[in-house]
């Protein structure tokens, strides 16, 4: 087995047959973490428990009582998820030191199934940001930045020393856990989905991100951002691999009351052959201004791809797509008011050394130890909640919400199964770039594509499509019907098996796993 | 219309965190001017939307007591405790009036 191996065919075989074990897995895991520590994918790496788990999960596989596909299996989780004994910071001097006593639902789940925790990973300051730039453990870079597919496109500088800050971003906010599944530390990883913050990065770092429907995976324990639109979101390498997390992680919590009662039931993908069934929609609102031609282009090509198979592809209409973006503004800033607002020093994280009084003492720690997002989405926020400013703010971002919504239903009441979209409008800006502006424009500019699913609570996965011009992944997206995640992952599934998105070549990663193992040629499907 | 300096003033204590520069507030008043666009949209008929979920019962548990005395752990995490009380500075002082306070606001 290789560490570019996918999770359900590959790896999980291996470690079954006993070709590789646990342990060997964790430490080649641990051992690349530590070579690709340049990349600050990871704020914590649980080396000790790691271990330990691995251990644990080894005797199970000598005794033949592996607890399922994900034993033994490293994966790596977004810093915003509370995991019990180990740091959770959110990026944020506000929880610096902070260990939670418990650990989310969804951590939970995984380690009951013997996934072994490698560590928690960086992202924007409380996952506010669409660059994984504004953390206080500084900015991730994506592995792409030092992959041979993006050196050989990049246009020779006169000084050398400039392959040091030519690195590009890995979007976000998940940066973290796209960057560490992309370059082979992890198998799989959580990211979290408010605008987009799962699927962002996926298509900037080249691996498959998904945004389960809202209702269907539990948030408890995933410090909340926007408790009408937060998920917990998946990142893996191919889309069978994000199907086994999901059957993982899926159904109804009794501590998340917004987790729906239905009965979930994992699946295992059809491997689909017949698309004439299928009904694709191409929302023209999408091609939306600054929209690169190249992305475009892709686009265009895919839905010629599924045209040419026999589906029926129909240009749709998102009348609203365009007010989503801003209405997400108001929600979420107006939701962000009122979840920050736990942030007081007394009880965890942070707290200043100012007594005089409860408040300034709560003031005096908010100052310290939220940044400059943090602050201004909180004071953003509060305005839009203002009495004077209520009905015109927030009740009206309430009502565009409903209507974009119910522009979706419309379309998928229609007869469409499936919209196929853009995930980001360019592929991912150099960081130099990129910090010109500050975050709220950024964010503004990156979620335009990818929020809206979030809106409406809708299922929507990006799947890496093609390199472009500067060698660097694109990615598409497709969003599906509420809670017709199999039917969603079918598609995509079909779709990366007609892609064949290349494997990044890392000389880190060949370093780890050069002479011992066989050479996959790609790590995109089973 | 730019915000006025007695609101600035009203949401650093409502939020209680601060503007701290010229930067700030501007981040503010871009804020508020793109979340104008919204009354570009007519919702007129259009009921607000809390919850994607709204067609469905959620689950409310038996109002049972099913885990806790977890004292020892929820302290852990506070700086300043004592026995089993987290401690605060003394409540029921409102925050310094502006002139008192040392904020950026003062300035304008």
């Amino acid at each position: 087995a290789a560490l570019k191996d996918g999770l359900r065919s590959q790896v999980s075989a291996a470690l079954k047959e006993g070709r590789v074990t646990p342990t060997e897995l964790c430490q080649r895991c641990l051992a690349l973490i530590k070579s690709t520590k340049f990349l600050n994918a990871y704020i914590t790496v649980a080396e000790e428990s790691a271990l330990k788990q691995a251990e644990e999960s080894e005797e199970r596989y000598k005794r033949g009582q592996p607890l399922g596909i994900l034993d033994g299996v490293p994966i790596a989780v977004k810093d915003n998820f509370n995991t019990a004994g180990i740091e959770t910071t959110c990026a944020s001097n506000m929880l610096k030191g902070y260990i939670s006593p418990y650990n989310a639902t969804v951590v939970q789940k995984l380690l009951d199934r013997g996934a072994v925790l490698l560590g928690k990973t960086n992202l924007d300051e409380f996952a506010m940001g669409s660059g994984s730039t504004d953390g206080v453990f500084g900015p991730v870079r994506n592995p792409w930045s030092y992959s041979k597919q993006y050196k050989e496109k990049s246009v020779p500088k006169s000084h050398s020393g400039d392959e040091e800050s030519d690195w590009v971003i890995t979007g976000g906010s998940s940066g973290g856990s796209a960057a560490a599944v992309s370059s082979f530390t992890c198998f799989a990883a959580l990211g979290s989905d408010t605008g987009g913050s799962t699927r962002n990065p996926a298509a900037h770092c080249g691996v498959v991100g998904l945004k389960p429907t809202y209702g269907l995976i539990s948030r408890h324990g995933l410090i909340p951002l926007v408790n009408s639109m937060d998920v917990p979101g998946i990142l893996t390498r191919c889309v069978d691999d994000a199907a086994v997390l999901l059957g993982s992680l899926a159904g109804h919590d009794p501590k998340d009351s917004t987790t729906i009662q239905d009965g979930f039931k994992p699946f295992e993908l059809p491997n689909l052959t017949d698309v004439s069934k299928l009904s694709i929609g191409i929302p023209k609102e999408y091609d939306a201004p600054g929209l690169s031609s190249e992305i475009l282009a892709l686009w265009s090509k895919a839905a010629d791809l599924f045209k040419n198979a026999g589906a029926k592809v129909v240009e749709v209409s998102l009348p609203h797509t365009r007010y989503s973006i801003v209405c997400y503004h108001v929600l979420c800033t107006a939701e962000v008011a009122s979840n920050m607002a736990r942030f007081d020093g007394l009880e965890y994280g942070h707290r200043s050394d100012m007594k005089d009084s409860t408040e300034s003492m709560y003031a005096a720690t908010r100052r310290e130890g939220f940044n400059d997002v943090v602050r201004g989405r909180i004071l953003s926020g509060n305005y839009f909640l203002l009495k004077q400013n209520y009905e015109k703010y927030f009740v009206k971002a309430q009502k565009v919400r409903r209507l974009i919504a119910n522009d979706f239903m419309k379309v998928f009441k229609s007869g469409i199964d499936i919209l196929l979209t853009p995930t980001t409008l360019t592929d991912a800006a150099p960081y130099k770039e990129f910090i010109q502006e500050d975050n709220r424009t950024r964010s503004a500019q990156d979620d335009i594509l990818t929020q809206a699913a979030n809106m409406a609570g809708l299922p929507a996965i990006s799947v890496p499509t093609a390199l472009s011009e500067r060698g660097l992944p694109v990615g598409l997206q497709f969003i599906g019907r509420s809670f017709q995640e199999k039917q969603l992952l079918t598609v995509a599934k079909w779709f990366e098996k007609q892609v064949q998105f290349p494997v990044i070549q890392l000389e880190e990663v060949k370093r780890h796993d050069s002479g011992v193992f066989q050479h996959q040629k790609s790590a995109s499907f089973s | 219309q730019k915000v006025s300096v007695e609101v600035l003033e009203h949401l650093e204590q409502l939020a209680l965190v601060d503007f701290r520069d010229w930067e700030g507030v501007e981040r503010l008043q871009k804020a508020i001017q793109f979340a104008d666009q919204l009354q570009e949209v007519n919702t007129d008929g259009v009921e607000p939307m809390d919850s994607v979920l709204e067609d469905r019962c959620l689950y409310l548990r038996e109002d049972d007591v099913t885990e806790g005395n977890c004292t020892k752990e929820l302290l852990e995490n506070a700086r300043e405790k004592l026995e089993e009380y987290f401690v605060a500075p003394p409540g029921n002082i409102p925050l310094p009036k502006l002139e008192e306070r040392e904020t950026f606001l003062q300035g304008s």
